[in-house]
């Protein structure tokens, strides 16, 4: 009995509490960054609460520091992106999980190989090559290089949730008379809307948190999304960490409530995609 | 089961349905690959129209004998040793605690995972918060914990800042470890834990004789997914230090990135690529090779 208590407590609660403090004090301190007011943040001693508590760092993150353009633009740059990621990855997900066809292993492999593939190696060719299509700073360029990056991973998953529905209900919906076409988008589509969530927030995700490919195609302040404009705020010399401090929390802010959403599906959702095929 | 007509007629449809995935899969990664090849090739820098032209290997030439380079490649190794090892072990070691069950196992699921759902530049200004010599809260807790007696740079002093950033790494880069590795445990069947507890065998020895060898094929992967993400990632180091202080965080793709935005000096950029790739691919499969991958199977 005394074992397992010990077991218990050094096993697991202690971990745990260590893990966890761990994760949350880097949020817990930018959290509290942002809500003192800009005197106090550099005042020594340093405090651990802020009082008094001030929203002036989001008001000024915000409307000084252009974080309501950038977020405009992070919010129209992954909107369209995760619709066509997603329009993709069911139409390349349907076609893998439905059909036998020459080539359909080779391109699975290819999906998983994909992954691979060093993004800072297509660097420099992809700019070259959006510099050729005149689309060097327009958000069509990162649009583009976060559609391709993204709608593999999102395929395969999607081959999953489309495998898991039924043929038979397709097939009796054609014998009544629909059309392939028809059953596909009556029978099977309000079936697969769970999925098609699933894969937009995991889309959504890492099209938000692009830097590299934005930070190389996106040359007008006007265009920045917020990573970019996160990173351009930390490099100015007179850097207002309070201000900085909200704009990372406005940054995380749909990261995290898609998290929410997404953590039950994290755990089988990430293993069936990228790890077991 | 289907009539000769239509057999004809679906047997277009899975092509057509994969034509959007292939035409991008061409243009935006099988055709930059190639392209990253020539321009490697040559002398290629917007900046300087009038060096531009063919360089044979000149390009490679000057990359083995450029400080640089060596450094960057020193570093990107200890870089991707450091963190695949350490997200390995504590991703096991999390994953371990989070297949138990106990009250509140979902609520400490989710907070663990969090910063998987962070960008990188995200993680680099949450650290940089903590880090930080004037607003920091690390070296306020050290002194007065009494851990330290003076207050340290973590990002300038150029013996702290490689663990620095690593650890800043390693905040984002464990919950996928943990979330993988858990997910294939989830998968082991509770018989053979049972049976070997009817055996008397330890906790340790079920670990290893069980739970480790049916992770193989898991972990193989993980770390291989993981050691070209962590070879390549750019954001959280580019935007924490850019590669400073005095190259002592520069990886290969720093290095790259640094051409690529800053010098653009893209035919050399593209040799340090064309090496990158090359390095990387033999990596990985001399390594899946060498791990024996999916034998069991």
């Amino acid at each position: 009995m005394k074992t397992k208590m010990r077991d218990k407590i050094f096993l697991r609660c202690l971990p745990l509490a260590l893990i966890n403090v761990f994760v949350l004090v880097p949020i817990f301190w930018t959290v509290v960054t942002s809500l003192k007011e800009e005197g106090d943040i550099l005042k020594k001693p340093i405090r651990y609460i802020p009082d008094p508590v001030t929203f002036s760092n989001y008001a000024r993150a915000w409307v000084n520091c252009r974080f309501d353009r950038y977020f405009f633009n992070s919010m129209k740059v992954s909107v369209i992106a995760v619709f066509f990621i997603v329009l993709i990855a069911v139409m390349a997900g349907y076609a893998l999980s439905r059909f036998r066809f020459k080539g359909s292993g080779v391109f699975m492999l290819l999906l998983l190989c994909i992954q691979f593939i060093p993004h800072a190696v297509l660097l420099i060719p992809l700019f070259n090559i959006f510099h050729r299509l005149g689309l060097i700073g327009k958000p069509l360029s990162v649009i583009l290089v976060c559609i391709t990056f993204q709608f593999p991973f999102n395929s395969i998953l999607m081959r999953g949730f489309i495998g898991g529905i039924p043929y038979t209900l397709e097939e009796a919906a054609q014998i009544d008379g629909c059309s392939r076409l028809m059953a596909v988008i009556k029978v099977v589509l309000p079936m697969l809307i769970p999925g098609i969530v699933t894969t937009s927030a995991f889309a959504f995700i890492g099209v938000w948190n692009e830097f590299l490919f934005s930070m190389m195609f996106l040359n007008d302040s006007a265009n920045y999304t917020i990573p970019i404009g996160l990173k351009m705020m930390q490099g100015e010399y007179n850097i207002s960490y309070g201000a900085l401090a909200a704009g990372a929390i406005i940054a995380m802010s749909i990261p995290v409530a898609l998290f929410a959403y997404l953590q039950k599906y994290l755990v089988t959702g990430l293993s069936a995609g990228a790890v077991k095929g | 089961m289907k009539t000769g007509s239509t057999w004809k007629k679906s047997a277009m449809t899975p092509y057509v349905l994969l034509t959007p995935a292939i035409f991008l899969i061409l243009v935006f990664m099988v055709y930059p690959i190639g392209n990253v090849f020539c321009l490697s090739l040559q002398h290629y820098n917007p900046t300087k129209p009038w060096i531009n032209g063919f360089a044979g290997t000149e390009n490679f030439v000057s990359i083995l004998t450029d400080r640089d380079f060596w450094n960057a490649l020193k570093v990107s190794v200890k870089w991707v040793l450091a963190e695949v090892a350490l997200q390995l072990v504590f991703g096991m070691a999390i994953a371990l605690i989070l297949n138990q069950r106990f009250k509140g196992r979902g609520v400490f699921r989710a907070l663990t995972f969090i910063p998987w759902a962070m960008s990188g530049v995200l993680t680099a200004v949450l650290w940089s918060l903590i880090y930080n010599e004037n607003v920091g809260l690390l070296n306020d807790i050290l002194l007065k914990t009494g851990l330290a007696d003076v207050s340290s740079a973590w990002l300038a002093n150029g013996k702290l800042v490689f663990g620095s950033v690593v650890v800043a790494e390693l905040w984002r880069g464990i919950p996928f470890f943990a979330i993988s590795l858990l997910a294939a445990m989830q998968s082991i069947s509770g018989d053979l834990y049972e049976a070997a507890d009817v055996d008397g065998c330890t906790r340790w020895n079920a670990f290893r004789y069980i739970t480790l060898p049916s992770l193989k094929d898991t972990i193989i992967l993980t770390t291989l997914l993981r050691t070209v993400w962590e070879f390549n990632s750019v954001d959280l180091i580019y935007s924490l230090t850019g590669g400073g202080p005095v190259g002592k965080t520069t990886t290969l793709s720093i290095l790259i990135a640094n051409h690529a935005t800053k010098t653009s000096n893209y035919g050399y950029g593209s040799a340090i690529s064309v090496i990158s790739f090359l390095i990387l691919s033999v990596f990985a499969l001399t390594y899946l090779k060498a791990s024996k991958y999916g034998t069991e199977e």
